[in-house]
């Protein structure tokens, strides 16, 4: 696979360099050099995703930032650089030379390993996003699946993050994160349900492709085929879902930083500053799968134009600015309210149009054969 | 040694280690820590099986929610260790009997072979194989009845839990949702007309 690739890719005067290499390989390692070969691919191609992601995350910020500052009328960052395009490299640098403020009774190890438990589910996650119908690092049977499962680990995080510094405050905050967050699992499951019946299967790739099928999709107009308008209310209780599971505005009691104090006041510098890159790849993530689950991915809207990556990112953007929008628009939720938006509201909602679609399914009406 | 082996020894190997740890630490967050990750290696050994939907369903129940569920009870309560280690000589010859007889069983089970990696007797499927396909076909068709009965009693588990809560009339001074959304401003707010009383200075 690789060095197919490469051969077709490197420019010329490097093939003979490319080729010498590889035999080099194959008289040193012998019959192991297969093996290192798709090891070394692997990890290659595992780069290659993760190093474009964590410089999205960081403009992210900057994009937060500008577009929250549009819609407020001001300016937002503009003076590190042109446009104040260096800010997130100035706040990198800033946070990194910050003193990380160990409290007295924490237990070191678990304080540590907190930031890195929040971090790491929301890379992982990554591994089995499809970016179109070959780009995906690994298309696994049941990538949905293992989506949720990776992404239900972020929870210890927050759960870690409160209670190794010791401290009554964060503690209370990550019990009150960690409720919310399981909480809101549970409506985005049973989301996710409705989709997989419609769909027919757990890989993502299929499920976007699934989505370009359909009586409207043969008139030509593909974007009313896409899951967003069969399932409506399955696609307004996942998007509020995954704000909750972001611990995003109007669901951030995790932060509440004007009223309430969150699971990460303990933590300084580049420490805290892991737990707001996990918020805002996780943010990410959740703007990917909305955009693959319910709005068709790469697919185009409409079917003289041809289907591309581009629309995948397009989608996942919008839908990024809307977070950024809801942010900027709506005041912060009650806990209590919070708590009753997803246990009272979203549950039965979802529990009702599963009936519903499966009747749906059933009846001679359906629209998914 | 075949890469597979290799593999299998080493999520082996965390696996004894990190469950060694959950027994053998004093803390109770690290116990639990470590017997999130005994699941972690147990899975990718469910991996190597090819039993890709009983690794992830492993994550995503024991890691993602009993565990976590765990770690809320656990640091929730405030456990006196010295309390606990109380009775542990007292204990000792029936644990050690029990975990005699599990040796024992195990022993019998893996029999000649012991030590030795072998290949499951499972017959091999390519890649394509859908795992949750098939688990959900036979859920649903050959064990549709032990399916449905345990659900029933998971369902009556969540009704007992719900009503364990509930004792009595609620003492809280919760406002109903219904009532505050359909508040107007004219339910609080009364607004009064005051004509102006200014006098006319001149300065």
């Amino acid at each position: 696979m690789m060095v197919e690739t490469l051969q077709q890719l490197l420019p010329g005067f490097l093939i003979p360099l490319f080729n010498g290499l590889m035999q080099l390989g194959q008289d040193t390692f012998g019959s192991a050099w297969p093996d290192i070969v798709t090891l070394v691919w692997t990890v290659v191609k595992a780069m290659l995703v993760l190093a474009p992601l964590l410089g999205v995350v960081a403009y992210a910020t900057y994009g937060e930032r500008k577009v929250i500052g549009w819609i407020q009328i001001r300016l937002g960052p503009n003076r590190v650089g042109p446009l104040g395009l260096f800010q997130p490299v100035a706040d990198g640098v800033k946070v990194l030379l910050k003193e990380i403020v160990i409290p007295t009774r924490a237990d070191k190890a678990v304080y540590f390993l907190a930031p890195a438990f929040s971090f790491a589910p929301a890379l992982i996650a990554w591994a089995v996003i499809p970016f179109n119908d070959f780009l995906v690092l690994a298309n696994i049977n049941a990538s949905l699946l293992f989506v949720m499962s990776v992404t239900s680990i972020s929870v210890y995080g927050i759960m870690l993050g409160g209670w190794a510094p010791d401290s009554k405050y964060a503690f209370l905050g990550a019990m009150r994160s960690a409720a919310q967050m399981i909480s809101y699992e549970i409506p985005m499951g049973l989301a996710l349900v409705v989709v997989l019946m419609v769909s027919n299967s757990l890989n993502l790739v299929d499920i976007v492709e699934a989505q370009g099928r359909g009586w409207f999709a043969g008139m030509g107009i593909k974007f009313l085929s896409w899951n967003w308008l069969p399932l409506l209310p399955v696609f307004v209780v996942y998007l509020t879902s995954v704000f909750a599971e972001a611990n995003r505005a109007p669901f951030d009691l995790t932060e509440g930083e004007s009223e309430i104090i969150g699971f990460h006041v303990e933590y300084s510098g580049m420490a805290f500053a892991v737990f707001q890159l996990a918020e805002y790849t996780a943010m990410l993530m959740g703007c990917a799968l909305v955009s693959l689950l319910f709005l068709g991915g790469w697919l185009s809207p409409v079917s003289f134009l041809p289907d591309s990556i581009l629309w995948f990112l397009v989608k996942t953007f919008g839908v990024l600015v809307l977070f950024y929008w809801v942010r900027a628009t709506f005041p912060r939720y009650r806990y209590d309210q919070v708590m009753r938006l997803g246990w009272k509201v979203f549950i039965p909602v979802c529990l009702v149009w599963l009936a519903v679609v499966a009747c749906w399914m059933l009846s001679p009406l359906n629209i998914w054969k | 040694m075949e890469f597979k082996t290799l593999v299998f020894y080493f999520l082996a190997a965390i696996l004894v280690f990190a469950s060694l740890r959950v027994v053998t630490v004093r803390n109770p967050i690290h116990a639990a820590l470590h017997l999130v990750l005994a699941f972690f290696s147990a899975s990718g050994i469910w991996i190597l099986l090819q039993a890709e939907f009983l690794a992830i369903a492993l994550i995503l129940v024991y890691v993602g929610a009993v565990m976590v569920l765990f770690l809320f009870v656990v640091m929730m309560l405030d456990i006196d260790l010295d309390r606990l280690r109380e009775g542990f000589w007292h204990y000792l010859p029936v644990g050690l009997l029990v975990a005699l007889l599990i040796v024992a069983e195990m022993g019998l089970v893996l029999g000649e072979r012991y030590l030795d990696v072998f290949e499951s007797d499972v017959p091999q499927t390519g890649a394509g194989f859908s795992n949750v396909q098939a688990v959900g076909r036979l859920l649903f068709t050959e064990y549709v009845y032990p399916f449905e009965l345990a659900s029933v009693i998971l369902l009556v588990g969540i009704v007992a839990a719900a009503a364990l809560t509930l004792r009595g009339k609620r003492k809280t001074k919760a406002v109903d949702p219904s009532q505050q959304v359909f508040v107007k401003a004219a339910d609080r707010v009364r607004l009064v007309q005051m004509p102006a009383e200014r006098e006319e200075t001149e300065e």
